[in-house]
């Protein structure tokens, strides 16, 4: 009894230990960002990689989600002869929750991973070691132009996301369903309000936060708190991605339900 | 100079470092010999701050690298040089920038006497024609070179050296010895090397000390453990011959 006591104490405490270090990073990653030097070459870097690329990724799903918005909305809306209504439905669900939502999930996906298994190969290889011997701070190199250009890159790439999920949506609803433009984008102009954009835009802005946090603190503790070698880094990542949405989705829940900008 | 004072290390329950005490004096180079898994790397690493002991301290030049934080610690290190044993190149850089990398970060030179400096250490270790290459497409022998030529750029005063020579056939290993006597020569830094390269290091360091069952077991001149009759230094070198 009194060693699965201690075990049981003993997984708490590395539990805690972890929670700990995830938040010291967090806070050390704020505190890098918004004390200088920045590198400037590697946030353009980073930008380009996290928000250029991605935005195949981001069209093609944007596209598809707004499409599968209007038919399902349509045929929900046609049976109590609410039709005209399709483009608010598509509208207020794409900008405050499908938009920000599936992007960061795409980008945890596509960029995210990526992330994690660099840092964690770095970590392997000794090269975080090697930065730190040189005299050099590895967060300004690894995690401060990860986490500023998530923060700036999401919320565009959820904007965008929209756009074409609107688009989407109408090429469904106006074209193969018969529902006019001046209906459907009348409507969407009259019901959305610019206070749901900021929400989905706040919201983007707090899953880049999420994306890099998790996944730096994932790839620069590998080997630490996963295996050693190639299985440590896919352990790393893995962990990173799934951790990564499942944070996204939770504290989704947290800021519809709170609703900053209401 | 380096000292360490009853350093004790121990990982999930296994004792590493058991009180190891040495000195390395000014511009002295040691070799640390001992087998594989006995806890010279960890005592490497000790020495450059990347591990904290459970017990004990590491002293550069009086300074006791363990008890500092943030900038009076990246100082400290700026003065430090560390030979990684897989090199520890950054993979995504040439071999240009990645020798460049810490003068780039760490002065404030212009790019023209950075390429200098550069070009400098490149030829010195005989890598003059490969500067564009990756790290992925250069032998191992050619990566530890870079690695060299990158911990040296800074001109440090300690360097420490984790098996220069592991993983390269012997005509490339001596090579690697060469240069780090050639370096040290040129910089007179104070030296730490974990080797395996017995009997070969003794040339080319001042003193050796064998770490074996988490203590400093022997320590004296090349001379020295040459002729010691301890069975366990005797067992060590018999075994390298």
């Amino acid at each position: 009894m009194l060693t699965v006591t201690r075990k049981m104490g003993r997984f708490g405490l590395k539990k805690e230990l972890r929670l700990g270090r995830m938040g010291v990073f967090l806070g050390k990653s704020f505190f890098y960002l918004l004390t200088p030097p920045l590198k400037l070459r590697l946030l353009l870097k980073q930008i380009d990689f996290i928000g250029y690329q991605s935005l195949p990724i981001i069209f093609l799903t944007g596209a598809f989600t707004g499409m599968v918005l209007a038919f399902q909305g349509f045929l929900s809306l046609s049976r109590v002869g609410s039709e005209a209504f399709l483009g608010p439905l598509v509208g207020v669900a794409l900008i405050t929750e499908m938009g920000p939502v599936i992007s960061a999930l795409m980008v945890t996906g596509r960029a995210g991973s990526s992330i994690t298994a660099e840092i964690g190969i770095m970590r392997n290889s000794e090269q975080i070691d090697a930065i730190k011997l040189m005299g050099l701070n590895p967060y300004r190199y690894l995690v401060v132009p990860n986490l500023l250009a998530m923060m700036l890159c999401l919320p565009l790439l959820a904007a965008i996301f929209d756009v074409v999920g609107i688009y989407g949506g109408y090429l469904i609803g106006g074209k193969l369903l018969g529902l006019s433009s001046g209906t459907y984008f009348g409507e969407m102009a009259a019901q959305v309000d610019y206070k749901d954009i900021l929400n989905g835009l706040f919201k983007s802005l707090n899953f880049g936060v999420i994306i890099a946090w998790i996944c730096c603190f994932k790839g620069y503790y590998t080997g630490i708190f996963t295996g050693q070698g190639a299985k440590g880094v896919s352990q790393s990542t893995t962990q990173a991605v799934v951790m990564a949405c499942v944070l996204i989705l939770v504290w989704d829940y947290f800021l519809t339900s709170t609703r900053l900008f209401s | 100079m380096i000292e360490v004072e009853s350093l004790y290390k121990s990982f999930d329950g296994v004792q590493v470092l058991k009180g190891v005490s040495f000195k390395v004096g000014q511009g002295e180079v040691l070799a640390l010999i001992g087998r594989s898994g006995y806890g010279k790397s960890v005592l490497l690493k000790h020495l450059a701050g990347l591990l904290k002991p459970d017990q004990g301290r590491v002293l550069l030049d009086g300074r006791a690298i363990g008890s500092l934080q943030g900038r009076a610690l990246a100082q400290l290190r700026a003065r430090l040089g560390f030979l990684f044993q897989g090199g520890a190149l950054f993979d995504s850089m040439t071999l240009f920038d990645n020798v460049a990398f810490p003068l780039r970060e760490k002065t404030k030179k212009n790019e023209r006497e950075i390429e200098e400096r550069v070009l400098y250490e490149l030829n010195e270790v005989d890598l003059i024609g490969s500067e564009n290459k990756f790290p992925a497409q250069v032998s191992g022998g050619m990566q530890k070179r870079v690695a060299l030529a990158r911990a040296l750029i800074q001109e440090p005063e300690m360097m420490l050296f984790d098996e220069p020579t592991t993983g390269l056939d012997p005509l490339t290993g001596q090579t690697i010895l060469k240069l780090i006597d050639a370096c040290h020569q040129r910089l007179k830094f104070t030296g730490i090397i974990v080797t395996h390269e017995i009997p070969r290091i003794f040339a080319i360091v001042d003193r050796v000390a064998l770490l074996h069952d988490g203590l400093i077991q022997f320590e004296g001149t090349p001379d020295d453990i040459r002729g010691s009759r301890d069975p366990l230094v005797k067992e060590f070198l018999e075994g390298n011959k």
